[in-house]
């Protein structure tokens, strides 16, 4: 990484023990749009605000929640070009997990060599952390699951958890909704209560983006018109 | 001569009822010269999953050697057993990584995968996956042992009747085959057990 003027890391440990770098990183993540996710015991629900900068971006062109395989999707908080190249890295070594044991990737695995990818640019010359936080979300032979990855390459396991703006808020109402028995739809209507409890403007199926996954092991991005369906539900 | 035919060996594995055997010689030549009567060609990657490596032996050493260390640091990373069908593409893919340069061995995979099925499998030196409902054979016996399985073989044998099967299509095979023999050695695993036994035949 870097050439050879920059072999040196750019984030260094200040006299407090932290890495500022990375400190900063998870500040433009809490700057970022919210986005939260809920694991039922059948499945998996990750969504997010889609606020575009304009009324005239079409919005059928934003794709916020990306599939890594055809049972793992992801979605983000923070800076969407570092997304995009974290997506495509995972993707990438899904493939080729798949290319030598013909086998599905499990979640934890993929959670587990993303995260060191984002590890490795906090330890590498010339390089900056990378600007989000993940939650990605999955259906294996070990059941639904829910990870969230940060900055500097440290995972966890949720049950729920919410990023971005106005994570307190959000984490406080999942803490208070969240049960262990919940069904998908369930969760799909709280994901939609908590997204709804800070946003600003109306709730459409338009402005927020929601993803699932269920038993049957495949993610999909719902439709437009299917989020509207649930929101009409919730009202 | 081949460079397959230096050491001289014989494999063989057998599916039955919810269990398998996989058997071969105890021969190791050095062409016409035996060198040893109890060399080991079946290796054991974990409980429900056995590898048999015919062929030049330094290569099957190394081979067995690389592989074990994939399953471990498989093992630790995903905190589960390779499954045989998972492991015979892993042995795929590391045996056509060397494509141009190849290992000269034919493996002979066989486990037992989910709800106990058993598996197996058998591959070319450059990593050819066949894998097959009844047995596969390896070594430079295996024309031989290609008839003896065909003719001796039954489906849905118990454990049993199957080690005397494979016991029997061994033992006739190698004995018309002057690279291969000096016993054998039988592995009969079923889900609760692995039965291991040695064979005496022809010691020549």
């Amino acid at each position: 990484m870097g050439d050879s003027q920059y072999s040196f890391s750019l984030t260094t440990f200040s006299p407090s023990g932290k890495l500022v770098q990375i400190e900063h990183a998870l500040t433009a993540v809490g700057s970022g749009q919210t986005s939260l996710g809920i694991k039922a015991s059948n499945g998996v629900v990750i969504a997010t605000e889609k606020k575009l900068p304009s009324i005239l971006v079409d919005e059928s062109s934003v794709q916020k929640i990306q599939c890594l395989t055809p049972n793992i999707g992801v979605v983000y908080s923070g800076m969407g070009p570092d997304f995009r190249v974290l997506v495509r890295k995972s993707r990438k070594q899904a493939e080729q997990y798949h290319r030598l044991y013909k086998e599905p990737i499990p979640v934890t695995q993929l959670v587990r060599e993303t995260a060191a990818v984002m590890q490795e640019f906090t330890q590498s010359g010339g390089v900056r952390p990378f600007g989000v936080s993940l939650l990605v979300a999955g259906y294996d032979d070990n059941g639904p699951q829910l990870y969230q990855v940060d900055p500097s390459g440290s995972y966890f396991s949720w049950k729920a958890s919410a990023m971005g703006k106005n994570v307190s808020n959000a984490k406080t109402f999942l803490e208070k909704r969240y049960t262990d028995d919940m069904e998908l739809d369930d969760a799909v209507h709280t994901a939609i209560l908590t997204l709804k409890e800070g946003f600003e403007g109306q709730i459409s199926g338009k402005n927020i983006e929601i993803g699932i996954i269920d038993s049957d092991k495949k993610f999909r991005v719902l439709t437009p018109a299917e989020i509207d369906d649930y929101l009409a539900e919730v009202e | 001569m081949s460079i397959f035919e230096y050491n001289g060996s014989a494999l063989i594995a057998m599916v039955g009822k919810n269990c398998f055997a996989i058997a071969s010689d105890r021969r190791l030549g050095v062409q016409l010269q035996t060198i040893a009567t109890d060399f080991q060609r079946i290796y054991k990657v974990h409980d429900r999953l056995f590898l048999g490596l015919s062929g030049l032996a330094t290569d099957a050493q190394t081979l067995y050697q690389r592989l074990v260390f994939r399953h471990k640091l498989y093992q630790l990373r995903e905190e589960r057993d390779m499954k045989p069908e998972t492991f015979a593409s892993l042995v795929s893919a590391i045996l056509y990584e060397k494509r141009f340069g190849p290992y000269f061995c034919q493996p002979v995979i066989a486990g037992l995968g989910d709800e106990d099925k058993p598996f197996i499998c058998t591959m070319d030196s450059i990593g050819a996956k066949e894998l097959a409902k009844d047995f596969v054979v390896a070594g430079t016996a295996s024309e031989s042992l290609y008839g003896a399985c065909e003719a001796m073989f039954k489906p849905d044998m118990e454990a049993e009747e199957l080690f005397e099967t494979v016991s029997q299509a061994l033992l006739s095979s190698v004995d018309r085959d002057c690279l291969s023999g000096w016993g054998g050695h039988v592995y009969v695993v079923t889900p609760t057990e692995v039965r291991e036994r040695i064979l005496k035949g022809r010691m020549d």
